[in-house]
């Protein structure tokens, strides 16, 4: 028993390490991008026409006299105190604008989400059970289509069709512009803080304004996780445990949906916890076009404003986030998978 | 010297009957899959549109012509006129070029450093291979189009510079790849030969596990082609890729989408183009892949 208890322990220990490599090594690239590249920040700070000393001042304050090792370490503590540095263009701590508007970004990146997982995996089963027959081509076009079109071109045609021309759905923007303010802030995801507030007609505004958005990502994400579900069944169905059940009389259905898609289920985690780091990044474009008041929108916004500090704080939580979702299904894989318990991690 | 010879006695006319044998049933096979065929058929015609758009263009595709600005497709303009009075249709034909020079800058620098390092990384193994790993695992972990991003927001937009940071992001599955093929190799019996023939380290990685290591990056590169021009027309709609007057079609979209309601087919033709092309690289990618990968060989 305590052999086996220090081997979790062991396991654990160096799967907390390879996560803070990564993390560091996430906070190296950002600290190298906008430390490193732009030659001189004091300089971008002050501008050419300041005097010698403002710069020098500015560049003291910076601590860009110390060496590199040492400025990457203040850079790491500041981060691990939650300081990433003052948004030139808000003025507020990035930290706080991100907490503002990352609540934004993950509900509707969720929703897409679940849209994908609740289509996609099903298609992929569908296609795979029905190999090269016409479930199969049908399937394989959908997904093919959802994943070769750039999904901010599909976001601005999906807006001229169904807001403006059909009227479908609502425009741009989270809510309409004169319900804007009036939900109380709880946890930042609009469709709960009005529910909890008691506002329905401001939920259903915001159901209005949510179904596109969420529905091309959701479709971005069915693209991938179809036609991963596709590859990973038609693995499992050409098993001979397949052969053997079918042979002893069970049904098409327990066949496909007992035998064959829990086997599948393991490689599907991975696969949806990648398509959900997909979506966060996805989102970027798709904010850009609804307006989205998400994290996508305001790293394109401080790009913009060249407000560094605000890009690469947003790029290290999407990051970091990312990696801890990687990594989450990392950990599911191996609690799914008989085979990998009681094994060197 | 005859000039018919027996294909026995000269093996290095065998050897190339043989691969010209494998390329025939190769190219019979890939035939049989129409999708494949397409996907070829619009590559093809990408590059043929971007080698001949002086000919193929009705219009300069920078001269502006205020008076005909947003102008409807008719015979004149075939796909409408842009915000300037540009001819769309011949921005687009010159556009071709530019997705054509991303995809290949993107190519040629990601595919050789992730495959030297993975090559080093499998058959030198040890702390380098650790190491290598951990970084290429870093860039793994990391949101491509973000870093992407972040990297051209601070080296300044451009067209070099996004493929730049399109290249940053798209090394590590290459250098995987190489890695795993490599460590294959590193045990073979020619490898040991080689080594025991005095060969150095750097003569084994670039003669001998370098060309193994080629053929499944090939394919992973085709496979990749399809997401290379996704990311780069997100750069550009967003602006940080090619800058006006270029007509790239992600910028070309990005300067027309305050036309989409009133103007459609300013931001929306580029956007059909990009879908056609990176349809072409998927079909062609799936194709190539279903020809080569060997579990799916044996499934037929």
């Amino acid at each position: 028993m305590t052999s086996r208890a220090l081997r979790i322990a062991t396991g654990v220990g160096s799967w907390l390490v390879t996560v803070a490599i990564t993390l560091v090594g996430l906070a190296a690239l950002t600290f190298f991008i906008g430390r490193v590249i732009p030659i001189d920040p004091a300089l971008k700070i002050v501008g050419d026409k300041a005097t010698h000393e403002a710069y020098q001042k500015v560049f003291l304050e910076l601590g860009l006299d110390q060496p590199l090792y040492v400025q990457f370490w203040r850079y790491i503590a500041g981060i691990l105190r939650g300081d990433f540095g003052i948004s030139f263009q808000t003025t507020r701590p990035v930290l706080q604008d991100l907490l503002t508007f990352f609540p934004a970004t993950l509900e509707l990146s969720t929703i897409g989400l679940v849209l994908g997982v609740v289509l996609g995996v099903p298609m992929g089963v569908a296609s795979a059970y029905w190999h090269e027959k016409w479930p199969d081509h049908l399937i394989r076009v959908v997904s093919l289509v959802g994943y070769s079109v750039p999904v901010f071109w599909l976001s601005l045609v999906g807006l001229f069709v169904f807001y403006y021309k059909l009227g479908w759905v609502a425009g741009p923007g989270q809510l309409d512009v004169f319900y804007n303010g009036v939900v109380t802030r709880v946890t930042g995801f609009i469709l709960v803080d009005s529910l909890l507030g008691g506002q329905t007609d401001v939920f259903w505004n915001a159901v209005g304004h949510m179904t596109l958005p969420a529905i091309l990502l959701g479709y971005y994400s069915l693209a991938y996780i179809a036609r991963m579900t596709r590859s990973v069944m038609l693995d499992e169905l050409s098993r001979e445990y397949i052969l053997a059940a079918r042979l002893k009389g069970a049904s098409e259905l327990r066949v496909v949906a007992n035998h064959a898609l829990r086997n599948a289920a393991i490689p599907l985690v991975t696969i949806i916890a990648l398509s959900y780091g997909g979506l966060l990044e996805g989102s970027v474009l798709v904010e850009t076009i609804f307006s989205w008041p998400g994290i996508g929108n305001y790293i394109y916004q401080s790009l913009f404003a060249a407000d560094m500090n605000a890009v690469l704080g947003g790029t290290l939580l999407v990051g970091a986030v990312y990696v801890l979702i990687n990594t989450l299904s990392d950990v599911l894989y191996r609690t799914l998978d008989p085979r990998s318990r009681g094994q060197r991690t | 010297m005859s000039v018919v010879s027996d294909p026995i006695e000269d093996p290095r006319r065998a050897l190339r009957a043989a691969r010209l044998g494998e390329f025939r049933v190769f190219v019979r096979r890939f035939l049989r899959n129409p999708l494949g065929v397409v996907g070829f058929a619009i590559v093809v015609l990408l590059v043929l549109v971007a080698i001949f758009a002086p000919l193929l263009a009705t219009h300069d595709p920078y001269l502006p012509s205020l008076g005909k600005r947003l102008s409807a497709p008719s015979a004149e303009f075939w796909f409408g006129a842009d915000e300037l009075g540009r001819d769309i249709y011949s921005r687009l034909v010159y556009g071709s070029r530019l997705t054509l020079f991303i995809v290949g800058l993107v190519i040629v620098t990601s595919a050789p450093i992730g495959l030297i390092i993975g090559a080093v990384s499998g058959t030198v193994g040890g702390w380098t291979d650790r190491i290598f790993m951990r970084i290429t695992d870093v860039f793994l972990a990391v949101p491509k189009l973000l870093l992407a991003l972040a990297f051209v927001a601070a080296l300044g937009p451009g067209i070099v510079n996004a493929a730049l940071a399109i290249t940053l992001t798209a090394w590590p599955p290459y250098a995987r790849l190489a890695r795993a093929e490599a460590m294959v190799v590193r045990n073979s019996d020619y490898v040991a030969a080689a080594r025991l023939a005095g060969a150095s380290p750097f003569r084994i990685i670039v003669f001998h596990v370098i060309p193994m290591c080629l053929s499944s990056v090939i394919v992973r590169v085709t496979f990749d082609m399809a997401g290379i021009i996704l990311t780069a027309a997100g750069l550009g709609f967003i602006g940080l890729g090619a800058q006006p007057p270029l007509p790239e079609w992600g910028a070309m979209i990005s300067t027309g989408r305050r036309f989409i309601f009133d103007q459609w087919w300013v931001p929306t033709i580029p956007g059909i183009a990009i879908f056609v092309v990176s349809l072409g690289f998927n079909l062609l990618g799936d194709a190539v892949r279903d020809l080569l990968d060997p579990h799916l060989r044996q499934r037929r």
